[in-house]
């Protein structure tokens, strides 16, 4: 283990959230608010740590291994996660550590779960900040550091794919530096031109850069307690859309960029992702169809919260826990499911369900006929077994920890909740969704949460925005004895 | 630039390396799936499994917009299909490796045109050649020329009991002037270009330039000459072996080969003359002795095999061998084998990239001048570079007193016509000249790099 390089790194990533705060810093002068001062306490203290990590621990070595940059990205988010709860502390706007941590963590990991009780009460600055994390979040904040930075370490590519969701990350381009910076870049234009049409549809600029961050990055923070229910159909619709395209692996979009039209439309991902969009919308529509005032309505109600929750994004235009049982399990299918490999979106993706399915298919047909020869393929190319077997280790690991965060969450004393409240509150915050059903429900929060859920809650986040692995291998005490 | 490297074995992995560090955006292509897989893991670079003859695999990996497309898998056949493919879909410049006799004769220059390569390159040749000019040189570890061999650059090592140990550069020059200059000094891992003041120890490594013609006298001035090597034993009879037999008895050298393969060693009778071919194991001392390990003026260890070239290195050297030269492939034995006292290691790998490195820098080169060679110095913390100065260099006849230059080089050497120059402040640089140019801590692509920064945009 390379600890001077594990430590660096995560210092330059302190240091980068110090520079990131300043744009909330921005916000709070503009608007003359209090905050700018708890805003500039934690850029202090940001950047005072920082420099002391980077400057006890210059690597003289700066070669990484897998080892060493799934530990990375699990100090890192942990690190950004702490520091970027001090203003809500700071200012008194989230009094309790845990809660401002909880926040905050479901910020960065995009989930959008909130513990506030009261959003439009919060000042603008720290409105600002809890969105501004989840655009952060949501491509990654190692990405970030790695697109800005002028040296790269060599062997990068495994910290690129620790923090990269999906079973099989690949570069763009040969430099993982440049891939990094094509896909922010990507990301900033696609951010930008959803800002112009929510703008085009009346929406104030503050209100429409922080719904963009929280579509862009898949989080689903709202500004208002009823989340975007409030504004307009032509809003709803934007954002609607924006979500779908946030979660489609932005692969796709460097090949429509670099004009490999066909390429891009060969993925099968892509086509299953649109295909249960579509049949979940439809099937709900039909389902809500009467509780409607009509099909333009319902239609709309259906695509919002399917496009919301199947990206783990979280918005929401209505409060879908009035609605009948079957729409609320396809919807609690959908979290489960997840976005596309290689996009914002968290949950298991898409790619992991499409493989485990052709495989379950190869399996039956060998039931069938003992001698059959069946190769799992995937957008024309065979998926190799280190993948295959990828993918079944991920499942049972992910199930596994659902289940162990299921357990601990329901140790909750009074008031004690029921079981689908906890279950969903469990799956949407692993999911990196937001809201749940029952008493979490998208028009409510989990403020009524004892401290050591949120804490577990927070964990669960973090564990399913980065594919559990790195935060499980940091964890455990072999990776760091030199045995 | 995009470069992209077929064949991931051992040339295609160092050549990889190479070219991810000096900033290319690199694809590799191989066959097979768990070397791509390994390779790109541990470089900064996309790989590519696939057949790299084939059109649709080549045109996926993005050859039509790659400017140098390198072929170095085992197979001349392949290398020079994948070439003309990649070429006729759009790579800007092709490179294959191409190391059997039969294609490297006179028709070569009809198969080079007709596939349009830009350049091929020989390991094995180069590998003889680099070998032959430290044979010629035997006080040397490592001897590289420049400007049609008009100026040469030995490495040599302070041995105990040197006159020169302990002594100061200035002290150095005033006790032994001559035309010659001490341009880059390793004491233990620390590579430097040298002011005056530099004392030299006992160990350290040392690159010396002078012209040709004289190096062999500058040499024995500073104590540094061994006797001339006229018998040697090349242990292992490979391509490189059989090449470099072929040039040392051209040259009047007395050769004995020892090869293991019964059947290796008479196709190598056949096809050499005046060459001794002992069939057996070089691994057996006894056979060496019988052989007359001891009496030889230097040893070649080019078998194979890394670990057993090392070893009988050592055991040669134990036995009082003047010069012993060895082969030796793997990055991490070179350094180990080093520590341990071998001094002239050579390893085809490090020729060939830094042939390579040298083209694709070129490549990107100036109006103002021309990158001709470059060679890896002090296992390669330091390079030593040749431009062609052309017409329109902004730095001509500027007195070099005048000039700043970039920390970390130096100007070593001016080949104007026949002339070699060992530049001192009052002297210039001209169109038209050879320019020698050693870099350490820095990589300088041009040579416009080693002006300081503060005056590139006043010339």
């Amino acid at each position: 283990m390379n600890h001077r390089m594990i430590f660096f790194t995560t210092g330059s990533v302190i240091l980068t959230e110090a520079g990131l705060l300043l744009l909330p810093l921005l916000v709070s002068l503009i608007y003359r608010e209090d905050c700018a001062l708890a805003f500039l306490i934690t850029i202090g203290i940001t950047l005072a740590v920082g420099c002391a990590v980077c400057l006890a621990t210059r690597p003289k070595d700066r070669t990484l291994f897998s080892k060493e940059g799934l530990v990375i990205v699990a100090l890192a988010w942990v690190a950004v996660s702490f520091f970027g709860a001090l203003p809500f502390v700071i200012s008194r706007e989230i009094p309790v550590f845990i809660d401002a941590f909880f926040e905050t963590v479901s910020g960065f990991t995009t989930t959008g779960a909130s513990v506030l009780t009261d959003v439009e009460a919060m000042s603008h600055g720290m409105l600002f900040w809890r969105s501004f994390t989840h655009w952060v979040g949501g491509m990654g904040v190692l990405v970030f550091v790695m697109a800005i930075t002028a040296r790269a370490p060599e062997r990068s590519i495994h910290i690129l794919r620790a923090e990269m969701p999906g079973p099989v990350v690949d570069k763009l381009v040969p430099r993982a530096r440049n891939t990094a910076k094509i896909l922010y870049v990507i990301y900033i234009v696609m951010t930008a031109v959803q800002v112009v049409f929510l703008l085009a549809g009346g929406m104030s600029l503050f209100d429409s850069l922080l719904h963009a961050f929280g579509t862009a990055g898949t989080g689903g923070f709202g500004i208002k307690a009823d989340s975007v229910a409030s504004y307009s159909p032509y809003l709803q619709w934007v954002i609607a859309v924006f979500m779908l395209l946030f979660g489609v692996n932005f692969n796709l979009y460097y090949l429509i960029l670099i004009r490999k039209f066909t390429s891009a439309l060969r993925s099968t991902e892509f086509w299953v992702y649109l295909g249960i969009v579509i049949a979940s919308a439809a099937l709900i529509c039909r389902n809500i169809f009467s509780l409607c005032s009509g099909f333009a309505e319902a239609l709309r109600l259906s695509f919002f919260q399917v496009s919301s929750i199947m990206t783990t994004t979280g918005f929401s235009t209505t409060d879908f826990n009035v609605w009948p049982t079957f729409s609320k399990t396809i919807l609690l299918i959908l979290m489960l499911i997840g976005g596309c490999a290689g996009s914002t979106a968290g949950g298991f993706k898409v790619s992991r369900v499409v493989i485990l399915f052709k495989s379950i298919v190869g399996r039956l047909r060998r039931v069938l006929h003992p001698r059959t020869v069946t190769v799992v393929k995937m957008d024309g190319k065979r998926v190799d077994d280190e993948t295959l077997s990828g993918v079944h280790a991920y499942l049972s690991v992910y199930a596994l920890t659902a289940i162990l965060i299921t357990l601990l969450i329901s140790l909750e004393s009074a008031p004690a909740f029921d079981i689908e409240t906890n279950l969903s509150a469990v799956i949407s915050c692993f999911n990196n969704i937001g809201p749940g059903l029952g008493a979490v429900g998208p028009m409510s929060s989990f403020a009524a949460y004892s401290g050591f859920s949120k804490f577990v809650l927070s964990v669960a986040m973090l564990l399913g925005r980065l594919e559990i692995y790195p935060l499980l291998l940091t964890c455990l005490p072999s990776t760091w004895l030199k045995k | 630039m995009k470069v992209i490297i077929v064949g991931c074995g051992k040339i295609g992995a160092t050549l990889t390396a190479r070219m991810a560090r000096e900033g290319h955006d690199v694809i590799v292509i191989d066959n097979v799936p768990a070397v791509v897989k390994e390779i790109s893991e541990q470089y900064d670079v996309i790989g590519f499994c696939g057949n790299a003859t084939s059109y649709d695999s080549l045109t996926e990996a993005g050859v039509a917009g790659c400017d140098l497309f390198i072929a170095v898998t085992g197979s001349d056949e392949f290398n020079m299909l994948s070439c003309f493919v990649a070429r006729k879909i759009g790579a800007k410049h092709t490179v294959a490796r191409i190391r059997n006799a039969e294609y490297n004769n006179e028709s070569f220059h009809f198969m080079k045109d007709q596939l349009e390569l830009s350049m091929s390159v020989n390991p094995e040749l180069m590998m003889a050649q680099a070998i032959l000019h430290i044979l010629k040189l035997p006080s040397a570890a490592k001897v590289d020329t420049f400007s049609d061999r008009r100026q040469e650059m030995v490495e040599v090592v302070i041995k105990q009991g040197s006159p020169l140990n302990g002594m100061t550069l200035s002290d150095i020059r005033k006790k032994y002037p001559g035309k010659y200059l001490v341009t880059v000094i390793r004491h233990a891992d620390s590579v430097s270009i040298p002011t005056g003041n530099a004392v030299l120890h006992e160990g350290d490594h040392v690159a010396i330039i002078s012209a040709a013609a004289e190096t062999h006298r500058i040499l024995k001035m500073l104590g540094l000459v061994q006797k001339q090597v006229r018998d040697v034993m090349i242990l292992g009879a490979g391509t490189t072996a059989c090449y470099l037999a072929k040039h040392l008895t051209a040259a009047g050298n007395s050769v004995k080969l020892i090869e293991k393969d019964p059947k290796r060693c008479e196709e190598v009778c056949e096809s050499l003359s005046g060459v001794t071919v002992i069939c057996g194991d070089c691994m057996h001392q006894d056979l060496l002795t019988e052989e007359g390990l001891e009496r030889m003026d230097a040893v070649v260890a080019l078998t194979g095999r890394d670990e057993e070239n090392i070893l009988i290195s050592f055991y040669a050297m134990s036995q009082g061998v003047g010069k012993v030269v060895s082969k030796v492939n793997r990055d991490e034995l070179h350094t180990l084998s080093e520590k341990l006292g071998l001094d002239s290691i050579l390893s085809p790998r490090i020729i060939i990239s830094d042939v390579l490195a040298r083209y694709a820098r070129a490549l990107e080169n100036s109006e103002g001048s021309q990158m001709e060679s470059l060679y890896s110095l002090m296992n390669g913390a330091a390079e030593a570079l040749e431009f062609n100065v052309l017409p329109d260099f902004p730095y001509a006849n500027i007195p070099l007193r005048d000039i700043t230059f970039e920390s970390g080089t130096l100007l070593a050497g001016i080949t104007r016509g026949n002339a070699c120059i060992i530049p001192d402040g009052n002297d210039v640089i001209l169109p038209g000249d050879r320019v020698v140019v050693v870099a350490a801590g820095i990589s300088v692509y041009d040579l416009e790099d080693i002006f300081h920064r503060s005056q590139r945009t006043q010339p």
